[in-house]
């Protein structure tokens, strides 16, 4: 019975890291590669060491496959969160069928501002950030 | 989160003083001090509301857990079938979360739930730039990150 049940985490944990790395290889830019690697592999590493918390049925290998999982899960999305934003800033081109940007036009890359947009729409105080009008 | 870290530091004690260092003690430990932090949150500030916090990150965990398969079948299926269906895209999205540590909860959630993936926030830290892969029905997107936002908020406040 647990032998099923490893068995099917560690299978089915492997079959996302998987899908992660063609998705690394098919998808057509940067942010949607960011999509397919962090969480496709994070959910695989978090079933693999399911599979092996299970395989083990020990409180300290449970334990330390616990802390894996919680260190992905920490680490993880900061690091697509800063390649994203990395490569997005450097200019990296999205895909010709991205319907939507609604940053490009509140980002200044003279000053590298970054407005809201919420700025004069609400309460009508003041920018934090100074001028910001560049974009109007 | 401060009373998180002395629920966790009471449950330490509890195994060092019974001697048994077992992941049942453990949990023995933190339900002893559970208990303890809800009698004493009453007299001490920092600890205000903690006993409502923890079933309610236990709920967030369930609810998180569930979206996150979820919707990586959607990615993978994606990924795996020759055709693209996705419309990827920007969003700004306003946020309510106020503090660092809540900005911080929020959008690494953001990032590990597919199909969204956190970009910056803006200097006024009013607004998160997403990126998300499924832009088919952008008012059910938003709806549904303000239910995450939401479910983040009710643990952290």
């Amino acid at each position: 019975m647990i032998e099923i049940l490893v068995s099917v985490l560690l299978l089915v944990g492997a079959a996302f890291m998987v899908l992660a790395a063609i998705g690394v290889l098919r998808l057509p830019d940067l942010p949607t590669r960011m999509h397919a690697t962090t969480k496709a592999g994070a959910l695989g590493a978090m079933m693999t060491m399911g599979g092996v918390a299970f395989y083990f049925g020990d409180s300290t290998v449970a334990a330390r496959a616990v802390a894996i999982v919680i260190f992905i899960f920490l680490t993880a999305p900061i690091a697509a969160h800063v390649i994203g934003r990395a490569g997005y800033f450097t200019g990296t081109k999205l895909w010709a069928g991205t319907i939507k940007d609604e940053l490009q036009e509140r980002y200044d890359p003279v000053t590298h501002k970054l407005n809201s947009g919420l700025e004069e729409l609400k309460y009508g105080q003041p920018t934090r950030t100074g001028k910001g009008t560049s974009n109007q | 989160m401060i009373g998180l870290f002395w629920n966790l530091l009471l449950a330490l004690a509890w195994v060092t003083l019974t001697g048994s260092i077992t992941a049942m003690n453990l949990l023995a430990g933190f339900i002893f001090g559970y208990v303890a932090l809800m009698v004493l949150q009453k007299q001490v500030p920092v600890l205000k509301g903690y006993s409502r916090r923890i079933p309610r990150l236990a709920a967030f965990l369930v609810y998180f857990l569930k979206e996150l398969v979820k919707s990586n079948l959607r990615v993978a299926y994606d990924i795996a079938t020759p055709v693209w269906h996705m419309k990827p895209g920007v969003i700004a999205f306003p946020l309510r979360a106020e503090t660092d540590m809540e900005i911080l909860f929020v959008s690494s959630v953001i990032s590990l739930t597919p199909g969204t993936l956190s970009l910056d926030v803006s200097d006024d830290r009013k607004v998160l730039f997403i990126h998300a892969m499924f832009l088919h029905d952008e008012e059910q997107l938003r709806n549904d990150l303000r239910e995450l936002e939401r479910r983040i908020l009710k643990v952290t406040r």
